[in-house]
């Protein structure tokens, strides 16, 4: 999980530079990415998932989605915080 | 702009094969697939690579663009060449080839564009060509689920050309009119004539009208058009 965390941490602080309102990293597992206590536009949240998705299937070696269909059904989205996004990132590659 | 990086579908026959022989001898890198090999060669074979797989299946689409992300670190044009047709009046057409063709030419070109976008949007460049068709404005009876499916295709060439805007990707269509491949084959001279004697230009379409059209929307200078679906012989 660690190093899930560490991920997407480097790939926010990466996509960070290229934002006017930074994603705020300071609650760690809890930062808020998606949602209504997120600032994040639309488009760069799109973008950002993209980002994540590819360094987690570069670092792993492995082909993921993290868009299928059970994440966009998830009552509480795997998207809303840092902590929650990794854990469902730890699921898929659990069952892979 | 030379050594593009470009993947074309359906790279086995027809018009897929043109299209990457004329990408390769104009220096281009090229990434083909299809669901069997190609027989075909050239002399820049080194330039071309190839993957077998069935553009609507996720599993064996994803490795490709792995593979170009790895490879080359970036990709400049997709052509969505990949297409099969069914022609059949609707009430002899089974669910099963229904499916196929909605599979291939619709979610396989949804497919291809989605993991292109995600590839393309880090470097804030990119070009996607879809193949549209005459089949969609002409009405053609005995192509309804052919026509559909690419009258899908000109629906998520608009929409993605919004979506995809901001990563500076253009999204276009060409709609070639019939040309001499395997698509056509089996279809009546008479009907055939019949579609003809329909267009302004009464002819069929030859490989080098869709190469001009594709290599206008993939020039730099047309970072300005997208969304655009081009109908070839003035339909």
């Amino acid at each position: 999980m660690d190093k899930i965390l560490g991920l997407i941490t480097k790939e926010i602080h990466g996509f960070n530079k290229t934002l006017d309102t930074p994603i705020n990293l300071d609650k760690g597992k809890e930062s808020v990415l998606f949602g209504r206590d997120s600032n994040l536009q639309s488009i760069d949240f799109v973008s950002l998932i993209a980002s994540i998705e590819q360094a987690v299937s570069d670092e792993y070696g492995k082909e993921l989605s993290l868009v299928d269909a059970r994440a966009m059904s998830q009552k509480n989205s795997p998207f809303r915080t840092v902590g929650s996004l990794a854990e469902y990132i730890n699921e898929i590659l659990k069952e892979d | 702009m030379s050594n593009r990086i470009v993947l074309i579908t359906g790279t086995r026959k027809g018009i897929g094969e043109e299209l990457a022989k004329y990408y390769l001898a104009k220096g281009d890198i090229v990434i083909g697939c299809s669901r069997s090999v190609p027989e075909w060669k050239t002399s820049a074979q080194e330039n071309y690579k190839h993957f077998q797989a069935d553009v609507n299946d996720e599993k064996s689409v994803k490795p490709i663009f792995s593979y170009i992300r790895r490879t080359h670190g970036r990709l400049d044009a997709l052509i969505n060449n990949a297409g099969i047709a069914s022609m059949n009046h609707s009430i002899l057409t089974p669910m099963q080839s229904a499916e196929r063709v909605l599979g291939t030419n619709t979610l396989g070109t949804f497919l291809f564009c989605r993991e292109a976008a995600k590839v393309m949007k880090n470097h804030k460049s990119g070009r996607i060509v879809n193949f549209a068709t005459v089949a969609t404005p002409l009405k053609l009876e005995g192509e309804a689920i052919y026509a559909a499916s690419k009258a899908a295709i000109v629906s998520l060439t608009q929409i993605l050309a919004r979506e995809y805007a901001d990563f500076g990707i253009t999204v276009n269509a060409v709609g070639p009119t019939p040309i001499k491949t395997d698509l056509i084959r089996g279809v009546p001279l008479e009907k055939m004539e019949r579609l003809l004697a329909r267009q302004a230009i009464r002819r069929y379409g030859v490989y080098e009208d869709v190469f001009n059209v594709v290599d206008f929307f993939l020039r730099e200078q047309s970072d300005f058009i997208t969304g655009q679906v081009i109908y070839l012989g003035g339909v």
